[in-house]
């Protein structure tokens, strides 16, 4: 089941000259963007890991695609997103958020019940990737 | 290309197009207008102006073409335009349309290496980072191998530098500049780096005639004017300067005209002070020989006009 997470979701997967385009937007708007994956894609997995620190000051999207390249490299079947951090006061929040790199399968989510005190039942959705530890999901 | 039926026509008409459309020509003209001499460096400009010119007519006739490897390698002695040519380049480059951004990214050792483990990848490759789409300038570049100490982090950094230079070729270039002397001994003992670069580029020194040339457009530029006794001095204190140590060419002219400015501005505080005419816009412009004469140059002693004690690195 393919996840539908930040931007640009529910199209085709970026290709690169489009994901250069979108990095281009973001700097010229001044925002810093920074590359993060997981292989955990659970929808409040907010929280993902930070491949290397943002970065600031950059002109041309050429730095980002070398860094995404870089993570792509070592995580190939990660889930690898590009954030856009707007630091301008009132936003100081990320702009953008999209992925740019998914694993090969995504097995998607199973729904799981659980019964509470009563008969209530309470609901939740499990990711089949997190039965196996991190590292071997994908 | 023979066996195509007006092969001559459509080539030479779509180069001109090109070469119109590039506005290689203004910056080609300006380039001649303010670098005085350095007949090598234009010729090597303008041959890499040609062949992207001509590149671009090639993929546009369905030949082979790639982007060719930029990175250069400028060497002269203090004071020949090494950092001013550099800074043009970004702006040549991205006019050719060879780079993606108008942008120079100036660094020296301090900004790629790094104080202990592990500090120096990141450094190197953040600066590499800001670089992409433009020019990396790396300023006096010798001083990233420093053979005397085996555990110096400047290896790790060339390094990184040749990988990136090699593998995102149409991401960056690369512009290492450094005296002659000590390039070449970089060079020999880091030979991948040498045949990575494809551009050695020697900058001359300058003749007297050129460094007057030099003198005459540095003052234009700073609002004053060479009266013709100051002329005469310039080329009088050029002459005498050259054979001086510490001479930096075109460095060298410029402290001197800073001092000239200095004895300018002494001279008509002196006049306002005993009473004379507040000076007018011609005064205020005018530098004359005698704020030039007053120079140590001319006092007949071997001891290098005042920009020695400030200039030791130049020395050589």
């Amino acid at each position: 089941m393919r996840i539908t997470q930040g931007q640009f979701s529910f199209l085709p997967d970026l290709t690169d000259d489009q994901i250069r385009a979108q990095i281009e937007y973001a700097l010229g708007n001044g925002w810093a963007l920074s590359v993060e994956f997981t292989d955990d894609p659970h929808p409040r997995n907010t929280y993902w890991e930070m491949w290397g620190l943002p970065m600031f000051d950059l002109k041309d999207a050429g730095g980002i695609l070398y860094e995404i390249n870089g993570c792509r490299k070592a995580y190939p079947k990660h889930y690898i997103r590009v954030t856009a951090f707007d630091s301008t006061r009132g936003w100081e929040t990320p702009r953008m958020s999209y992925i740019v790199n998914r694993p090969p399968e995504e097995p998607g989510f199973g729904l799981v019940r659980q019964e509470a005190e009563g008969r209530k039942i309470r609901y939740t959705v499990h990711s089949y990737a997190t039965d196996r530890p991190v590292g071997e999901r994908y | 290309m023979a066996d195509d039926s007006h092969p001559q026509t459509t080539e030479t008409a779509s180069l001109g197009e090109l070469y119109r459309g590039s506005g290689i020509a203004e910056v080609l003209a300006q380039l001649d207008a303010e670098l005085v001499g350095l007949a090598p460096v234009k010729q090597r400009i303008r041959e890499t102006a040609a062949f992207l010119i001509v590149d671009k007519a090639r993929r546009a006739q369905n030949l082979t073409s790639g982007p060719p490897s930029l990175h250069m390698c400028f060497t002269g002695n203090p004071g020949t335009g090494k950092t001013t040519v550099a800074t043009r380049m970004a702006d040549i480059l991205h006019r050719l349309g060879y780079i993606r951004k108008n942008h120079l990214v100036a660094v020296t050792r301090d900004d790629l290496v790094g104080q202990y483990i592990g500090h120096t990848a990141p450094k190197t490759k953040e600066v590499l980072k800001r670089a992409m789409g433009g020019v990396l300038f790396i300023d006096e570049a010798y001083y990233l191998y420093r053979p005397e100490n085996e555990r110096d982090y400047g290896q790790e950094s060339i390094e990184i530098l040749l990988q990136v230079m090699e593998n995102n070729r149409e991401d960056l270039v690369v512009i290492l500049a450094g005296y002659k002397d000590r390039m070449d001994r970089f060079f020999k003992s880091n030979p991948g780096l040498a045949s990575r670069i494809a551009h050695h580029i020697d900058f001359p020194d300058y003749s007297v005639q050129e460094l007057l040339e030099i003198a005459e457009l540095m003052v234009g530029k700073m609002d004053y004017r060479l009266d013709d006794g100051a002329r005469a001095a310039m080329a009088e204190y050029v002459a005498r300067r050259i054979r001086q140590p510490n001479f930096a060419n075109a460095r060298s002219i410029r402290n001197a005209l800073d001092r000239a400015r200095l004895r300018q501005a002494n001279r008509l505080f002196g006049a306002a002070a005993t009473g004379s005419q507040a000076p007018g816009r011609d005064e205020l412009m005018t530098i004359t020989a005698a704020d030039i004469l007053a120079s140590r140059v001319f006092r007949q002693t071997s001891a290098a006009d005042g920009e020695a004690a400030h200039a030791p690195l130049s020395d050589r």
